[in-house]
């Protein structure tokens, strides 16, 4: 890799950082637990991407196993937390 | 070098469509659009990011492993998306004041009239 493309990652490393920002935001602030859980959902996305990113930046390709590990773990965390929110109010009500 | 040029003008697609979809996040008055936004842009982002990581390192342990990825988060989004939107609706849905039509309503109260709930299987 040139060194253009050496620098062109690690700027793209840093805009996918940034992206994490109002994801991180939206977490904290969210009104509502699906809000929240929304945004676990795009900042695991983008945690994805930059591992990706990371292992042609810097010629580490264990990174790709990171990020099937972390896709895998997403998924099945979001359809543990779509059956809490379905099923919380039950005993209340 | 030329394969270079196009990784890093794919990656930068990827980075912006995520750049997007993290604004829309923010931005966003309910979170059905929310949902909208992040999974859909954030989704291909993703994959386009994954297609620069194919073009960069072309060997078969990495393709295998980026198209495995890629398949996967195209297989599960939607479904990840659709478990949370329909909980959202059903317990906590708080729709923006903008929104112009709701059928899905209509068929919750019909249900919860006839008694049965449709959430409870056990």
């Amino acid at each position: 890799m040139t060194v253009w493309g050496a620098i062109a990652a690690d700027v793209l490393l840093a805009l996918l950082a940034m992206a994490m920002l109002p994801a991180l935001f939206r977490l904290a602030r969210g009104p509502d637990l699906t809000d929240r859980v929304v945004a676990l959902d795009l900042i695991s996305m983008i945690a994805v991407a930059i591992s990706a990113l990371y292992a042609t930046a810097y010629d580490a390709p264990v990174f790709l196993d990171v990020a099937i590990l972390m896709a895998l773990i997403t998924f099945v965390g979001t359809i543990a937390f779509a059956h809490y929110i379905e099923r919380r109010r039950e005993k209340t009500e | 070098m030329i394969a270079e040029l196009i990784a890093i003008g794919v990656a930068a697609c990827g980075t912006g469509l995520i750049l997007v979809a993290s604004l829309g996040i923010v931005r966003m008055p309910d979170f059905l659009t929310r949902m909208h936004a992040s999974s859909k842009a954030g989704t291909l982002g993703a994959a386009l990011i994954l297609v620069a990581v194919a073009v960069t390192l072309p060997e078969t342990a990495i393709l295998m492993r980026v198209v495995l990825i890629i398949l996967f988060l195209f297989l599960t989004a939607p479904l990840s998306a659709h478990m949370i939107a329909r909980a959202g609706y059903r317990r906590e849905a708080h729709l923006c004041k903008e929104t112009v039509i709701d059928e899905y309503r209509e068929a919750c109260e019909a249900e919860n009239d006839s008694g049965a709930s449709g959430i409870e299987t056990d």
